[in-house]
């Protein structure tokens, strides 16, 4: 068989062209993106990660709302000055309760990864209604609202459900409960119980006080809450230097 | 548009060609006014003012939004719905489709910003929109779809001319990738807050997918299909080489797709498919350059218009910068140049350079071309297109060089060590180190925004004369009727 192959076949017939483009723009993503929810390796296997609390998340909410991934990344590469400047790099089982991820692509500011218990919350508090109280030479903006605005608690719990539906193991049931006292063990289990999400989120603010001010519960106490949380799930002093090698 | 000229008025639908230059032009000005507001404050943090809506993570994607999709998008949507009706010798299929995508898109852009310093954003870079909006813009962009490829369907011609393959890849992938990152839970049917599908090193490859790609299709593939048409016709030439678009434009789209994952570098993501995006964003140099030789040598015989044209001008300095650009992309997505250059200002001063430099520069030059045919006059002042091509040139190579000396600086403080292997300088020491370099980007901004307000301020009054050129016409027409 001789098929003499012209391109004009396909310069004259849009079906054609438009069949054709298709494939060849499908394949590169067909075969970076699919595999990665494949492999095993892709996310190590690693103790302590587990799902926001409710008020956890909810920082992260406002964190995402306040386009703080356009200045701040999550996300420290394996090098020498980042292992310094920041800690351990960081591992995709770190973000995978993240919907969306907020590894970031801009340094304006500093790698948030691990900010978790670097600083104190009084700190994080002066230092986002008054950034330049701090930190003198910053370019950060004031965050002031955050202290004044009370958090919107009313929609917490669909908030997990909608979370929930993506894969994150919040749980509805008793056997999603039991399964989670499994998997993260008797105290973190109930954190992630739909049912008390409100009572959770309200105990776990005035019991933090995260803000300084226990009248109520601000925006600020969720937004500190999460960036306290920030890259302190794993305890990297249990694991060799080299231990997550394998999986990059 | 009450004055229609005799120039194919019943053959072309123009009026809508016409309503999206205008808004080309109006997000132009817009767009790039909220770029200098966030470059301005990111030198002069005061300009914040407190105030949740105009800080600079909720104003930034009103920026990327409003030029990318504002000016390029409504750009492309007019040049598109020309070039196809022009090759085609055929009218658009439908008027009230055509009419549904420009109300439709001018209402996804405002809604889009209004969201943004609302405080709805779905934190993905050139994706912030929120779901009902994403909705709005699958709606709107299947639309498109329909009418351009039905309109080609009813061409006069056998052939396809070249630069709708490129609006056609465009639109296809551009569906794609829409359709794919956006795919997320909302919490409820009323409310505007959604969760994406995916998370962590899923969610970042399929964001970046989407992310290189908006570059790749939105603001390389589609505007290659304007300059195939426009270039040849400001030249008055024929495309250089016929045989080099076709392999260009294989190779560009089968390519660009791999490699999203080189913003990825050094991350979680596995290192097998950012090695592979590095690999793919080598190559990618040969069919991106392709496009560049095919559109300058389209020139050669004709390079005295470089001197005579401001509109050429505008033309290959685009196309110069697209070279350029598409070589520092690569060579950004080499692993060791990528370990220095990644979450600095070289990454942003990079962009800059494709998107002021090539997107805005061959759009600038093809509304010049096609606005004056639209409305059946002459430019109203070459003058001011001149000012406009100096102002925007000077501004880019302000923005860019500002971004390289900043962006390396950067990277070189973050790495520095000194003698006793302590790190040398703290992270704020490199925030302080900024400051002349954000204020000189914001400068240059300004020249490239001053640029395309004394373009909308030519193109209003072209419009305008444009116009009384018409009603004077029609009149001595009338007043010869009544005569006779």
């Amino acid at each position: 068989m001789n098929i003499n192959f012209k391109h004009e076949w396909i310069e004259t017939n849009i079906g054609l062209m438009a069949v054709l483009t298709m494939l060849a723009i499908s394949v590169g993503g067909l075969v970076e993106i699919a595999p990665l929810f494949f492999i095993d390796k892709t996310i190590e296997k690693v103790e302590g990660v587990r799902p926001y609390t409710p008020l956890e998340q909810r920082g992260r909410d406002i964190f995402q709302r306040e386009g703080c991934y356009t200045c701040h990344s999550q996300m420290i590469r394996p090098f020498r000055d980042e292992k310094l400047r920041y800690g351990h790099y960081s591992l995709a089982a770190e973000s995978q309760y993240d919907h969306p991820f907020q590894w970031g692509s801009k340094r304006t500011g500093p790698d948030l990864a691990r900010v978790g218990g670097k600083y104190s919350n009084e700190w994080h508090v002066q230092h986002m209604v008054a950034p330049r109280s701090m930190v003198p030479e910053s370019v950060m903006p004031n965050y002031p609202w955050l202290l004044s605005t009370p958090l919107d608690i009313s929609d917490t719990a669909s908030r997990m459900k909608a979370l929930r539906k993506v894969g994150v193991p919040y749980s509805l049931t008793q056997a999603e409960y039991d399964a989670n006292v499994a998997k993260f063990g008797e105290t973190v289990a109930p954190q992630l119980h739909i049912p008390d999400a409100q009572k959770n989120l309200v105990e776990q603010a005035n019991f933090g006080n995260y803000d300084g001010d226990r009248s109520g519960i601000s925006e600020m106490d969720a937004l500190v809450a999460y960036l306290q949380v920030l890259g302190t799930m794993v305890d990297f002093s249990k694991y060799a230097d080299d231990a997550f090698v394998d999986n990059r | 548009m009450a004055v229609t000229s005799y120039s194919g008025a019943e053959q072309y639908n123009f009026d809508i060609v016409k309503k999206f230059s205008v808004m080309a032009l109006v997000w132009a000005v817009v767009g790039m006014f909220a770029g200098v507001y966030i470059a301005s404050e990111l030198a002069w943090p005061l300009l914040n003012f407190d105030s949740p809506y105009f800080s600079f993570g909720r104003f930034r994607p009103v920026h990327t939004s409003a030029v990318i999709f504002g000016f390029g998008g409504s750009a492309l949507f007019a040049t598109s719905y020309y070039v196809v009706q022009r090759t085609c010798q055929t009218r658009l299929i439908s008027d009230g489709m055509a009419s549904f995508t420009f109300w439709g898109w001018q209402t996804v852009i405002v809604l889009a910003a209004l969201s943004y310093v609302m405080g709805y954003s779905q934190g993905r870079e050139y994706a912030e929109m929120e779901w009902p909006i994403d909705i709005l813009v699958e709606v709107v962009w299947v639309t498109y779809l329909i009418l351009f490829v039905g309109t080609i369907m009813r061409r006069k011609q056998p052939h396809i001319y070249v630069a709708n393959w490129f609006y056609l890849a465009f639109i296809l992938a551009t569906a794609l990738l829409h359709t794919f990152n956006n795919l997320a839970m909302p919490i409820d049917l009323f409310s505007m807050k959604s969760y994406s599908l995916f998370a962590g090193t899923q969610d970042a490859m399929t964001q970046w997918w989407y992310g290189h790609n908006a570059v790749g299709f939105f603001l390389t593939a589609a505007f290659l299909g304007m300059m195939y048409y426009f270039v040849p016709k400001q030249a008055g030439r024929p495309i250089y080489s016929y045989r080099l678009s076709i392999v260009h434009f294989w190779a560009l789209g089968f390519m660009y797709m791999w490699v999203g994952a080189h913003h990825l570098h050094w991350t979680a993501l596995p290192d097998w498919t950012s090695s592979l995006a590095a690999a793919f964003s080598i190559l990618l140099l040969m069919p991106s350059w392709g496009g560049m030789i095919n559109g300058i040598m389209t020139l050669s015989g004709a390079w005295d218009k470089l001197r005579t044209d401001p509109v050429m001008r505008f033309m290959i300095v685009a196309l110069s910068f697209y070279g350029m650009s598409t070589f520092e992309g690569p060579m950004m997505s080499l692993k060791e140049v990528n370990a220095l250059s990644h979450y600095t200002d070289w990454t942003v001063g990079h962009v800059h350079s494709g998107a002021l430099g090539w997107v805005a520069m061959i759009s600038f030059g093809s509304l010049y071309h096609m606005m004056p045919k639209l409305w059946d006059t002459k430019i109203y002042s070459r003058k001011l297109v001149e000012w406009h091509f100096w102002l925007a040139t000077i501004g880019i190579v302000l923005y860019i060089v500002a971004m390289w000396i900043s962006g390396i600086t950067q990277g070189l403080m973050w790495r520095a060590f000194d003698e006793f292997g302590n790190l040398q300088y703290s992270f704020v020491e490199s925030v302080a180190a900024m400051m002349p370099f954000y204020a000189m980007r914001a400068i240059g901004g300004m020249f490239f925004l001053s640029g395309a307000v004394l373009m909308a301020t030519n193109m209003f009054m072209t419009i305008r004369q444009g116009k009384r050129e018409g009603a004077a016409l029609e009149a001595k027409l009338a007043a010869k009727m009544a005569h006779a």
